[in-house]
Parts: C-alpha cells; sequence; structure tokens
C-alpha cells in the first residue's frame, strides 16, 4: 500500500490537490454565507464575531496547503509528470551552447574578448609604470619594456578586423552554419523523434534520486536532447578557434624567446636572494599577462556579432518551439528553473529547497517505519515506537553508585583457594550498576519519545521544585529576598547561552538537556507561581483566618488554588520553551531526538528530511498547547470569573 | 457572658516615606454586650474598618485592648466571624465546600458538617444550590454565602465591613430583612459598618457616629427601629416621623464633619 502510494505520489497528489481546491472554494462560499448571516446580529467590535468559524479555518489550511503544492513544483508534478524531463531536455541544449554563449554578449553585459582586452591593457600599463630599475641592468630593462609593448601590440592585432585570417573566418562561418542549422530544425521539427526503450523504463519524476529522469521520454524531449547533442559539437568546434595569423604566430615566438632569455639572465643581480626575487616575481607577472594572450581568444567584434546573432536565434526558436511546454513552465515552474549539469538535472529554485508536500509525507513515513532493520526509522532509532525495558536500567539511573560504597562493610575479597564469592555488597553495587536482571516493561521508544521524555523530565521536576519555592517567595520576605538575586540572574541569559557550560558539565547525553530544560521551566514556574501566590486577595486570606484557618491550611486550601490559574499559565508557557530549547540543545549535541535529526539533515542539505523534522515539532508543540488549554478549562473553570 | 469590651484603643499609623503618624483611632471605649447589634457610621477616613480589622485580629492596636468573654485578643480567630463587602468566597469550591471551610478546617469530618451546612444553607435561602459553584452566583446570593459561611463556625461576634455596600436596592432591602432575622435566631453580637444612614439606622440596635481626626466616637444612639424591623416591613418604618428625625440628625452631623475636612483640607 505504502510502496504504490509511494510509486504514484503524482496520482496521489493530483486528486488531493482538486480537494484542495474544491474545499477552498467551499469553505468561502460557506464562510461567505455565514458572515451574512450573523452580520445582522453582532456590530463591529462584538468578541461574539470572533467565536466559531471552523469552515474559515479549512480555507486557510486549504491555502496554506495549495500555496505550498504550487511553490514546490508539487503541482506542475501531479498534472503535468513529463514537463521536467522535457525542461531538462531544453536545459541539456543550453548547458551546450553554454561555452559559446558564456564568451559572447549573450549571458554577460561584455564579450569575453572586450573583457581580456580591457583588463590585460590595464594591467599592462601598470606594470610598466612600477618597472623596477635596479634590479634590470639598463638592456634588460629595455628588453622587458619591449616584451611588454609586444604583448599590447598583439592585444591591438587580434581586436583588428582586417587582421583575422581567411581559415579563422571559414571556421567561425562553419560554427554559425551549425546553428543556423538547428535553428532551423527547432523550427521545423521532423517527425519521428522517438524515446528510447531504456528512457521509458527510467523511473518518473520524483522517485528516486537524482530527482529529474535524465533520457527523454517525449518526441519534443527527444528532439531537445539529439540537438543538444549538435550544439555541443560545435562548442567542441568553437573552443578550438584561434585568431592567430601568421604576423601574429610570429610575434609570440619572439616575445616568448625574449621572456625565456629575460627569466635566465640576471647580469646585476650579483648573487642578491632580494634582487632575485623582486627580478623573478616581475617577470612572472609579465609572461602571466602574455599567457593570457598568446592562445588568441580576443576577437575583433564585428566578426562575432554574426555568430552572436545566430546563437541568440536559435535561443530565442529554443524558447518558442517549447509551445504548450512554455506555458507549462511559466505557470507551474514559479521561482525558478530546471538546469542541467554534467550529470543530472536538477530542480533549482523552491523546488530544491521547498519540497514537495506528498514526498515530505514519504519522508515521514519512512522514517516511521518501526522496522529499523529494514531502512526504518533513522540512524539506528525508530521515530516512535515501543520496547522491552530493562527494570534494572531503571534501578541503575535511580541508584548511584557511590550511595552503595556507603553501606557498612567491606566489598568481598577473593578465598584462598583463589576463588571469588561475591557478598551481600557486591549484589547491592550490581544491582546499582544495572547487572541484577529484574524483568522487563514494555516503554515507548524513538527519537520523537527521547525528545518528549527529555522536556517531560523536566517539566517534572520543574514544576515540582519551582511551585513550592515560588510559592513561599509569595508569602515570605525572607524567601523572596533570598532567592530572588539568584533567580532573576540566571533566568534573562538565554538558555542557549548556558547550553556549552551544562552540556560540559554534565555530558551530551540525557542529563545535560534535561537539566538545561529544567533551568528554564524552574525559573518560569518560580515566576508564576509567585506572582499567583501574591495575587490573592487580602478579603479572602482574612477571610480563612476568621474562619480559623491556620498558615499551613491557607497555603494549601487558599493560597495554591488561588495561584493554580498561574501556575497552569507557566506550565504552558515553560512547555514551550522547553520544546524550543531542547531542540537547540539537541542540535548542539546527542545523537537522538527530533533536534538531532534536523541536525543531520542540515549538514548533508536533505531539505525534504528538515521538513518533516520542522513538521514534527510544530504538530507536537500544538498537541502540547491544545491538551494544555484542555486541562486549564477542566482544572479551572472559575478562571477570570472570581 | 461574651462581652465585647474595647479599652482605651488607639491606633497610630506612620506613613512608610515622610514618617508623618496619622492617628487613625484615639481612645475608644466602649463595652458591647453579648447579642447586641451594634452599627458603626462615619464619613470616610474616621478608622471604622480599622476598628473592625482590630477587633478582627488583623492588626494590632497601638495601645489598648479588646477583650472578647475573657480573652484578650491577639490575632485573627474562629470566634470573631467577618463577612466582607464582596463576600471573599473561594472561587474554586462550591457553595457548600465555602460555607464548611471552617469546620474542615477545625478537622471536622463531612458527614458531621454536612448537616450543618444544609441548616445554615436553609436559613440564608440557598437550599438546593449545595453544589453550585461560587462564580456561577449573583452577588446577593454570594454574600448570603459569606453569611451562612460565618454562621457555621458559630462565632461569638460577627464582624460586617459594608456587607451590603455593592448590592442593588432591592437585593439590599432584603438582606437587611435577614441580618435582622438572623440576628433574631441566632442571638449573636453584630458589628456592621455601613455608609448608608438608613441602614445604620434599621440595623443598630446601639449607633456609633465616628468623627476623623483623630477618629472617635462622636456620638451614642440608643434605637428601637432594629426591634421593630423584626415584626414590620422595614419600607414602613423608613416612613415614621421618628426615623426621619434621627436620620436627618444624623445626616447634617455628617455632613458638617465632611464640610469641616474639605475646609481643613
Amino acid at each position: 500500500m505504502l510502496d504504490w502510494l509511494s510509486d504514484n505520489r503524482a496520482l496521489v497528489a493530483a486528486v488531493i490537490i482538486l480537494c484542495l481546491v474544491s474545499s477552498f472554494f467551499a469553505s468561502i462560499f460557506y464562510g461567505l454565507k455565514q458572515t451574512r448571516l450573523r452580520e445582522k446580529d453582532q456590530v463591529f467590535g462584538d468578541p461574539e464575531r470572533t467565536v466559531g468559524g471552523w469552515f474559515w479555518a479549512v480555507c486557510g489550511v486549504s491555502t496554506l496547503l495549495l500555496v505550498w503544492f504550487y511553490f514546490s513544483w508539487g503541482s506542475a508534478r501531479a498534472f503535468f509528470p513529463q514537463a521536467a524531463n522535457e525542461l531538462c531536455q531544453v536545459a541539456k541544449l543550453h548547458e551546450a551552447v553554454s561555452p559559446v554563449t558564456s564568451s559572447l554578449a549573450i549571458e554577460s553585459r561584455y564579450s569575453k574578448s572586450k573583457t581580456l582586452l580591457v583588463r590585460n591593457s590595464r594591467q599592462l600599463d601598470e606594470l610598466q609604470a612600477r618597472l623596477p630599475i635596479n634590479v634590470f641592468s639598463p638592456a634588460d630593462a629595455a628588453r622587458v619594456t619591449l616584451v611588454m609593448q609586444n604583448t599590447q601590440q598583439l592585444i591591438s592585432m587580434m581586436a583588428t578586423p582586417d587582421f583575422v585570417d581567411q581559415q579563422t573566418i571559414a571556421q567561425i562561418q562553419a560554427i554559425k552554419a551549425g546553428y543556423a542549422a538547428i535553428t532551423n530544425e527547432l523550427a521545423n521539427p521532423k517527425l519521428g523523434w522517438t524515446a528510447a526503450a531504456d528512457a521509458l523504463a527510467q523511473p518518473s519524476w520524483g522517485i528516486t534520486e537524482p530527482e529529474i529522469p535524465l533520457l527523454p521520454v517525449s518526441a519534443k524531449g527527444a528532439m531537445y536532447d539529439a540537438l543538444a547533442r549538435d550544439a555541443a559539437n560545435i562548442s567542441k568546434d568553437y573552443l578550438k578557434i584561434r585568431n592567430l595569423a601568421p604576423a601574429a604566430k610570429a610575434l609570440i615566438a619572439e616575445t616568448k624567446g625574449m621572456i625565456i632569455a629575460l627569466k635566465k639572465s640576471s647580469s646585476i643581480d650579483d648573487g642578491d636572494p632580494q634582487i632575485v626575487k623582486e627580478r623573478a616575481d616581475y617577470m612572472k607577472a609579465v609572461d602571466r599577462i602574455f599567457k593570457r594572450i598568446d592562445d588568441g581568444k580576443i576577437f575583433p567584434a564585428v566578426v562575432m556579432v554574426e555568430m552572436q546573432v545566430a546563437v541568440q536565434s536559435m535561443l530565442d526558436q529554443a524558447e518558442r518551439s517549447k509551445g504548450s511546454l512554455g506555458i507549462v513552465e511559466m505557470l507551474f515552474f514559479p521561482a525558478g528553473d530546471i538546469v542541467k549539469s554534467r550529470t543530472q538535472c536538477t530542480e533549482q529554485g523552491p523546488g530544491r529547497w521547498l519540497p514537495k508536500p506528498t514526498d515530505v509525507v514519504a519522508t515521514f513515513f519512512a522514517l516511521a517505519n518501526p522496522d529499523v532493520e529494514n531502512g526504518g526509522g533513522y540512524k539506528g532509532t525508530t521515530l516512535l515506537w515501543w520496547k522491552w525495558l530493562p527494570i534494572s536500567d531503571v534501578v541503575s539511573f535511580v541508584i548511584p553508585d557511590a550511595l552503595i560504597d556507603l553501606l557498612p562493610g567491606d566489598y568481598g575479597r577473593l578465598n584462598d583457594d583463589g576463588r571469588f564469592e561475591p557478598n551481600y555488597k557486591d549484589w547491592m553495587l550490581a544491582l546499582a550498576q544495572g547487572d541484577v536482571y529484574l524483568g522487563v516493561v514494555p516503554m515507548l521508544d524513538g527519537h520523537i519519545w527521547d525528545s518528549l521524555f527529555r522536556v517531560l523530565v523536566a517539566m517534572f521536576f520543574g514544576v515540582l521544585l519551582g511551585v513550592p519555592l515560588g510559592i513561599y517567595m509569595g508569602v515570605s520576605r525572607f524567601c523572596k529576598s533570598f532567592f530572588d538575586p539568584m533567580i532573576e540572574l540566571y533566568r534573562p541569559v538565554p538558555p542557549l547561552a548556558w547550553a556549552p557550560l551544562i552540556l560540559t558539565i554534565f555530558g551530551i547525553q540525557d542529563d545535560g538537556k534535561i537539566f538545561l530544560l529544567f533551568m528554564v521551566a524552574f525559573a518560569i514556574m518560580v515566576i508564576s507561581a509567585r506572582t499567583g501566590a501574591t495575587g490573592a486577595q487580602l478579603s479572602k486570606i482574612r477571610a480563612s483566618h476568621s474562619l480559623g484557618a491556620n498558615d499551613r491550611q491557607i497555603l494549601r486550601y487558599v493560597i495554591l488554588p488561588n495561584a493554580l490559574p498561574e501556575i497552569m499559565t507557566g506550565i504552558r508557557i515553560s512547555i514551550g520553551v522547553c520544546w524550543g530549547t531542547l531542540v537547540a540543545a539537541e542540535m548542539l549535541a546527542g545523537t537522538t531526538g527530533v533536534g538531532f535529526i534536523e541536525n543531520v539533515a542540515r549538514t548533508v542539505s536533505d531539505y525534504e528530511l528538515i521538513w518533516v523534522t520542522i513538521l514534527i515539532m510544530g504538530s507536537l508543540g500544538l498537541i502540547f498547547d491544545l491538551m494544555m488549554r484542555w486541562v486549564i478549562g477542566r482544572l479551572i473553570p472559575w478562571r477570570g470569573k472570581g | 457572658m461574651a462581652d465585647l469590651k474595647c479599652t482605651d484603643l488607639c491606633m497610630t499609623f506612620a506613613n512608610q516615606q515622610t514618617g508623618a503618624k496619622v492617628e487613625a483611632l484615639k481612645d475608644i471605649n466602649f463595652i458591647l454586650k453579648k447579642g447586641e447589634l451594634l452599627s458603626v457610621l462615619g464619613p470616610s477616613g474616621c478608622g471604622k474598618t480599622t476598628l473592625l480589622n482590630m477587633i478582627a485580629g488583623f492588626i494590632t492596636p497601638t495601645s489598648g485592648q479588646i477583650v472578647v468573654g475573657d480573652r484578650v485578643i491577639d490575632g485573627p480567630g474562629a470566634d470573631r466571624g467577618m463577612v466582607f463587602q464582596q463576600g471573599a468566597l473561594f472561587e474554586w469550591l462550591t457553595v457548600a465546600k465555602n460555607v464548611d471551610f471552617g469546620l474542615r478546617m477545625q478537622g471536622v469530618s463531612e458527614a458531621e458538617s454536612r448537616d450543618q451546612v444544609e441548616k445554615w444553607l436553609a436559613t440564608v435561602g440557598l437550599q438546593g444550590f449545595a453544589d453550585t459553584p461560587t462564580y456561577q452566583l449573583s452577588g446577593g446570593m454570594q454574600q448570603r454565602v459569606a453569611l451562612a459561611r460565618c454562621l457555621v463556625n458559630d462565632p461569638d461576634v460577627i464582624l460586617m465591613d459594608e456587607p451590603l455596600g455593592a448590592l442593588d436596592a432591592l437585593t439590599r432591602e432584603k438582606m437587611q430583612s435577614l441580618v435582622l432575622e438572623l440576628w433574631k435566631k441566632t442571638g449573636k453580637t453584630i458589628i456592621i459598618i455601613t455608609h448608608s444612614v438608613e441602614e445604620a439606622l434599621l440595623l443598630g440596635e446601639r449607633l456609633f457616629v465616628m468623627a476623623p481626626r483623630p477618629g472617635r466616637i462622636h456620638k451614642e444612639y440608643q434605637l428601637p427601629f432594629a426591634e421593630w424591623g423584626l415584626k414590620r416591613s422595614l419600607r414602613d418604618i423608613k416612613l415614621e416621623p421618628e426615623f426621619s428625625t434621627v436620620r436627618e440628625e444624623i445626616l447634617t452631623m455628617i455632613w458638617n464633619m465632611e464640610e469641616e475636612i474639605m475646609g481643613g483640607a
């Protein structure tokens, strides 16, 4: 079932999207009708006007999911499963001409010739201006100057239209013709482009890695694919062209010889390492500029103009020949492109970092599979499952070994006959170390449970210790003034600032994180319990005194219940803050937990997994809060009515 | 034998910032016999509530002493029940749990207290409300619960700090009758503080008119209206010429005191 769903994601998504669209419109229709009915009863600003309205919630959720489907290209995949493959073939054509387009003024503002000419001329001028006379003999200095003048002359020669020789012109004409032929084929596609058998056997878009199938599966795609290969050959030819007429070759040979000679000759260095080094550096700079020029990649603008027109018209034609594919791309592939690079086609844009909702669900189910041996769970731990927990583990966690050391008597020693008989203290130690089998109990397990467990334990201790302290701080001047500085000093520090310290002291296992969360929960619980305790109405306290209650009874039966609303609010807030802190703490260290999953996913840029963890955290936070709201409603119905 | 006796009561408050001393009460002396109904009237700032709080034991007088029966008061206790303006009910408890709060605190078992609670709820007219949460009750009903909660403890003295001040006129009249009825039925010593001259006349066998700066008993009356109120409608009594005469006299007295404060300020 899951496999079938996984293989037919496009179909599933198409059905879901249609449902979402209909629920979107249905909820708007229903909502507008309800609004018209109610407007008669309630004036603007009446709080009653916000009561209810589940249909707008449906509308909001539908909108969110539809936006998600749209921008993740999920709707494109659902309704046009071939489009990505075809766009991949178009991208192949773009990749094939990219050596040409990048050297002409098509993808960039200026042609490569212009850039080479301007930059190297400027650098030559600079170099000439700082010619170090003291490291060259006068003769050498003259020769170096000549080398630079030659280089400059070479640049000028290449940029002159008359200078280009016939062979080069012919090569350029051939390339132009090649592009024209491709343009022609794009404009008048011959029938009979067919997809190969192995292409049809490829998994469709989004099922495996890499996501987009590379081989063309449609006639249109096959055309682009074949023409991309032609274009790639033309590009190869283009890269071979050199603007080197005989005169240039002669000048290059002469200059090269001079450079070699200058590098060797050292008439005045006298073995001074400083001078040798300075001279070598300068010659290296001269040689570097010369080598950029001597491969003949500078062409006069006039010569290249026609080629540029040919390439541009081919690209324009490629765009026009997309036909309906172009419309689909414009409408359903927002804010990005499909790009071919070397061995694969990839989604660039939101399609890359915003995974499709169906993929996220599929990843979630893969994680949720409790069968760790067969690819379920994450890094050897399930997401949320159960296991048999040995009771001895719990015992060893609760009883510290050092406690056993305090027991009277000594640990057992070796007998004289070479055997060891453990005495009672050895047995107690074994118990405290969890080596005694005490049976097993079923226990929740998995990344989510680990995270939950940390929060719950920290909350438990936070409430257990924080509420009494807060209450006492609310009723006792000593408690208030004694503990206030400590708590108020550590409370404003962001928990994550404490994290490195706490994790160093307590270790990266559960203890450290639980303590960190405890610190967070404790401070919030103290503050809220204290606020609740000090908020008791004086007349209530006096009334209970008059009714004969003693101090302890007043604390238990009047101040505590009176503080309960504040305490519950405190619990609600601290669960939220703990949850946020926990995830961050798990990102710092640890081997389990939802934050850990996200941290690993982050390092490998697994965006689907990142989104899965984000959704898990969001949902758990929401569930926590709904539970707390329900509990508060049941536990303190008098809230706001006292 | 549970007479209330105040001897040379003085109360001086020191301002926290300036250290200036204010004499809230000075040389208060009176004896209230068991079963007497006393109402206290006076302009604001004359120390009525301070007097009540001292009798209840919430604050300690600077000098002088208060004796109930033969015991000198040094703190709050169940022998002096208090009813506040706003009920001061425990809103997290039901009506019955509010009423038996005092008994529970003294360790009386629920079975024993149940009859008491039912009896007093019936007396204040709240049969069938035992299990209602108090936050669902109206103001008048909340005051009835407060009365029952106080009475169930069987105190020697009942102190009422403007108990009917926050109620509407009609409810107030009903509650005035209820207070008289309870006074008659239980024979308790009751002290009522009020702002309303009419209420003070109706609910006071004795009436103290207090004056401010320093707080003192300005004039004392012995009045017949509370006795009348047990037999006749309160509205009739208000129409009696005798009632009007005293009312006008006291109103003028308080008016003059207020004028004096304003002029002096």
